[in-house]
């Protein structure tokens, strides 16, 4: 177990290859993540981003490379890491069938939170959401962007230091999008790295970072604007566009 | 440990609010033990049966009113000739058929050999043994009075009288004979089929990713997984034995506590196997298929319907895999014949392996992990 | 509407489990009710509490248990142990032979033996206790009988349809109504919902194709295993067991056909009524299989049942169906006998599939 400095990356990749037999989904990916950062892990559907977050998380296990997360390493540490690491799958996961505050109870318990923890818990996130007076509905009645925000919630009911989103804002209005990164925005400034993965190339703006994947593999990984530069672009979507043109080339 | 707590809360809040699955955990059951009961009983009433009588002579006459005399026939129809008998049987109008050939009487007077023709529609099997030994000892007592009548001063058809004594069951109802089996079945329903279709539809929905991604140990899950349908079969087995006792007047004649305590064992068992089968199923549809294919095989072989001793060897060995089959017959033992835990304790030591066996093997195989 | 009818399949292939399932079930019930499950009486484990043991109690005795149907488990001394004996649990019977036994045939009969059986089931009980009548009768007759010209009434017995008492003959053609209702209606409104339940039920209402052919499309993949696990059992049962196949195959094609259509529209109605793919599965579960196995006179008679029950079943395809299909395969008969029972069968389509449009029709609206 490593201790963590103020200037270790609480996300460190050197080499990540996953493989499902004969197809290499992730293609030695390296990468470092900062604490506070809001990290966007781009790229089109099916580039292999759900993979590289799940094994980030710890759902899959890598082929091969070294990975750690919040200090602790993924082949043999994975329990430490989601003790640190709240998730938001691209699947929407919560219990329809029961109640906000219900979902809040579970996932705070699971998470070992004291009895006392959840109610102050709850009651907090509620307020920020400005979901109390709906509480006690349950999921299945509530609009799609509203369960959006709350399963963020959920995942940083526990303080993580880390939170992945897998493709936060699918299927929601253009004004809940801004709201759930608002969201994101003050999560990161109470220190929370925000690890976020989208095909919304105008999210991008919003991260301080981002990469972008392309079969597998990083293409690009710096600031928006030094992108924008780079390319030669006034917006991510045109350097995206660039950029899968120029791979597709030298393929 | 009370993340198992906060993971049962969550289970029973679903259960209860399910509105389909509710009717079913308490509903069903009650009916079923009701109706299945009632039909599952291979109890002959009422067998049918065509006379043919060519004699029609006082002694042929005789041996039809013993058969209208006994309880297990009614005679439906008398006919003229064997074929338009044999008709009726074709068209399902009667189930046996009587024949008494001409010159019956004074062939018997002579002490000649006479014959009747008995002929029954064997199409099931088993019943057609039961209505061929009820009418054969018909013909067959019959026949013994009238030895005894022709011999008179040697009793000899006397010589030997059996009495026979039921025990445990003397109205022999079939029901008593059911309805320990049926309460099984039930408990065994819930615990193998619900509980391993209850992990995979969080499979199928993707929650079970939210729970992989928490630090929750495996045991943790399972345990809250599991329990609440623990709780639900053995509620279920307790009101299953007050409608014995109430709607059918079987008691447990042994001790109930004994009895609960196999039970909770058993549960373990068959708890296990769903959860087996939920990791091995992808989808809810492969879960109950999976389900259904291993509770169908293992309750015809239980002895529930039909003897374990009558199946060949190699059906009596991989009995030796059926929990169902060790429970029935515990349960079977401990409800009726009032045996003790020395009478069981080699089954009940067969199905605690058992346990430990598949729980352990079952846990293994589900990884957080893909 | 090709491509659709394909799709479905493939879809069904690749589901290797449940096809293994769809395919290994009727197989593996086919050989356990040919070979395994029966009523009949082998070797039942009984005592002998022998207070006599002369000459004729073993004579008697050593005539049980070479009948093939008793296996001496334990010999008593006392009564007493008579209720022990029994709650082991392996014994199903006692014979008890009283004292003096040879004596008291000749100087003062009858000379008695008691027969003490486990009624737990009660079937076993009275087949046991009749072999036993039977055997001390059959010895009776022979030790006396042969000394005089007595009357003597041969019975002579013939199982029809079933000589040699084959349960096979009872099972295959509720197992074969089983799966046919699995497959046809089960898994039939299973996949209907599931396509409700994830929307594309919605898309495919959009395109080009008519609400009818949708329907069709989806239902004949199943309607094409039905009949091909229903051939695989009838040549199961025909090969391994020996099963007669009496009557015309044609009638029994068209009437199976007539009931997978009938178990169609029983599942078509059943996806119109639930939201998801559970509700429809437990739905069918205990509406459709469980009624069908229980009263359909599958395996339980229904002249046996209380009358209710007997009324009850009436309602159930199943039952017709298994009536139809013993006629046809087991007795041989032709339409002649088995119209009333078809009619009905077609009645009870008609009904379905017109519940069916009538709530399709409302879903669109």
């Amino acid at each position: 177990m490593m201790k963590q400095s103020v200037s270790e990356p609480v996300i460190k990749v050197r080499n990540l290859v996953k493989k499902f037999g004969d197809f290499v989904a992730n293609d030695h990916l390296s990468f470092d993540v900062q604490k506070g950062e809001i990290f966007g892990f781009l790229g089109a559907n099916g580039a292999g981003k759900t993979t590289a977050i799940k094994i980030l998380c710890g759902l899959q296990k890598p082929t091969s490379g070294e990975i750690q997360v919040a200090g602790y390493d993924v082949y043999t540490q994975a329990e430490l890491i989601k003790k640190n690491i709240g998730y938001m799958s691209q699947r929407f996961s919560m219990y329809e069938d029961l109640s906000v505050r219900e979902n809040f109870q579970f996932y705070g318990g699971i998470y070992g939170l004291s009895g006392s923890e959840i109610k102050e818990r709850t009651k907090e996130m509620l307020e920020d959401l400005q979901m109390t007076h709906i509480s006690n509905k349950i999921l299945r009645e509530i609009p799609l962007g509203w369960k959006q925000k709350l399963a963020f919630s959920v995942a940083m009911v526990h303080h993580p230091k880390i939170v992945f989103l897998d493709e936060p804002t699918g299927g929601v209005d253009p004004i809940t999008r801004r709201q759930f990164w608002e969201m994101i925005y003050t999560a990161a400034d109470k220190g929370v790295t925000v690890f976020v993965t989208t095909h919304y190339m105008d999210e991008a703006e919003y991260c301080g970072r981002v990469s972008i994947m392309v079969d597998g593999r990083i293409e690009a990984l710096d600031s928006p604007e030094a992108l924008k530069k780079h390319y030669n672009s006034t917006t991510m979507n045109d350097v995206f566009i660039k950029l899968a043109r120029s791979s597709g080339n030298t393929n | 440990m009370r993340i198992i707590f906060y993971i049962i809360q969550k289970e029973f809040r679903q259960i209860f609010r399910d509105k389909v699955m509710l009717p079913i955990i308490i509903v069903i059951p009650m009916v079923q033990l009701l109706i299945l009961s009632y039909t599952a009983t291979f109890e002959l009433k009422n067998t049918r049966i065509s006379i043919v009588d060519h004699d029609h002579s006082a002694t042929s006459r005789e041996l039809i009113s013993k058969f209208k005399g006994s309880s297990f026939f009614t005679i439906v129809s008398f006919e003229e000739s064997y074929n338009i008998g044999i008709e009726r049987i074709k068209s399902g109008d009667t189930d046996q058929l009587l024949v008494i050939e001409s010159e019956t009487e004074k062939k018997l007077a002579r002490a000649e050999k006479t014959t009747v023709f008995l002929v029954t529609n064997a199409i099931n099997g088993s019943a057609a043994s039961l209505m061929n030994a009820y009418a054969v000892a018909i013909v067959t007592s019959f026949n013994q009075e009238l030895i005894a009548e022709a011999l008179p001063g040697i009793q000899t058809a006397a010589a030997i009288q059996t009495e026979t004594r039921h025990w445990y069951n003397p109205k022999l109802d079939y029901k008593t004979y059911m309805v320990p089996g049926i309460l099984v079945l039930l408990i065994t329903l819930i615990g193998m089929f619900l509980s391993g279709m209850n992990i995979v539809k969080e499979k199928e929905l993707g929650t079970i990713e939210q729970i992989n991604v928490t630090p929750i140990k495996k045991y943790q899950f399972m345990i809250g997984k599991l329990l609440p349908f623990w709780i639900i079969a053995m509620f279920e087995l307790i009101i299953g034995l007050g409608f014995a006792r109430l709607v059918f007047g079987i008691p447990v004649e042994g001790n109930i506590a004994l009895l609960l305590s196999i039970a909770s064992v058993y549960l373990l068992v068959v708890l296990g196997i769903g959860l087996l089968v939920s990791t091995i199923s992808d989808t809810m549809q492969q879960a109950m298929f999976i389900s259904w294919f291993f509770l169908v095989i293992f309750i015809l072989m239980s002895g529930l319907f039909t003897p374990v001793e009558s199946m060949p060897e190699w059906a009596q060995w991989i009995n030796k895999i059926n929990p169902i089959s060790y429970f029935i017959q515990i349960n079977r033992m401990i409800m009726l014949k009032g045996s003790s835990f020395k009478d069981v304790a080699e089954l009940f030591y067969a199905l605690c392996i058992y346990a430990v066996l598949i729980l352990t093997f079952a846990v293994k195989r589900y990884k957080k992990v893909a | 509407m090709k491509g659709f009818i394909l799709k479905e399949f493939l879809h069904i292939f690749r589901d290797l489990r449940t096809m293994l399932i769809l395919f290994g079930m009727p197989v593996a019930q086919v050989l356990l009710f040919g070979y395994a499950i029966t009523n009949e009486i082998n070797n039942a484990q009984i005592a002998i509490l022998d207070h006599s043991k002369d000459p004729v109690t073993q004579e008697i005795t050593y005539k049980l248990l070479s009948s093939g149907y008793f296996q001496l488990n334990d010999q008593l001394s006392d009564a007493s142990e008579i209720e022990q004996a029994f709650k082991k649990g392996k014994i199903k019977q006692v014979v008890v032979f009283e004292p003096n036994f040879a004596q008291k045939m000749t100087k003062d009969p009858p000379a008695v033996i008691q027969l003490i059986t486990d009624a737990s089931d009660p079937n076993t009980a009275n087949l046991l206790s009749n072999y036993t009548q039977a055997i001390t009768g059959d010895y009776l007759r022979q030790t006396s009988g042969s000394k005089r010209n007595l009357p003597v009434i041969n019975i002579e017995t013939t199982m029809q349809y079933n000589p040699e008492l084959r349960g096979v003959f009872m099972f295959v053609p509720g197992t074969i109504t089983i799966l046919l209702m699995l497959i046809s209606a089960m898994m039939t409104s299973i996949s209907i919902a599931r396509e409700k339940e994830l929307g594309t039920m919605e898309v495919l209402l959009v395109s080009p194709l008519k609400p009818l052919h949708i329907i069709v499309g989806k239902v004949i993949p199943y309607v094409i295993l039905s009949f091909i696990n229903a051939l695989i059992i009838l040549i199961l049962a025909a090969t391994v067991f020996g099963m007669p196949f009496q009557g015309s195959l044609v009638l029994l094609l068209l009437q199976s056909a007539l009931f997978i259509v009938m178990a169609l529209s029983m599942g078509i109605f059943i996806s119109t009524v639930s939201n998801n793919q559970q509700t429809a599965m437990l739905l069918s579960m205990f509406v459709l299989m469980l009624p069908t196995i229980l009263l359909s006179g599958f395996i339980f008679p229904i002249e046996n049942m209380p009358l209710p029950l007997q009324i009850l079943s009436n309602i159930m395809p199943s039952k017709w169906f298994i009536i139809i299909i013993k006629s046809i395969m087991l007795k041989g008969l032709g339409i002649a006998y088995i119209w009333k029972e078809t009619l009905i069968l077609i009645g009870m389509t008609i009904f379905f599939i017109g519940m069916s449009v009538k709530k399709f029709k409302i879903r669109l609206d």
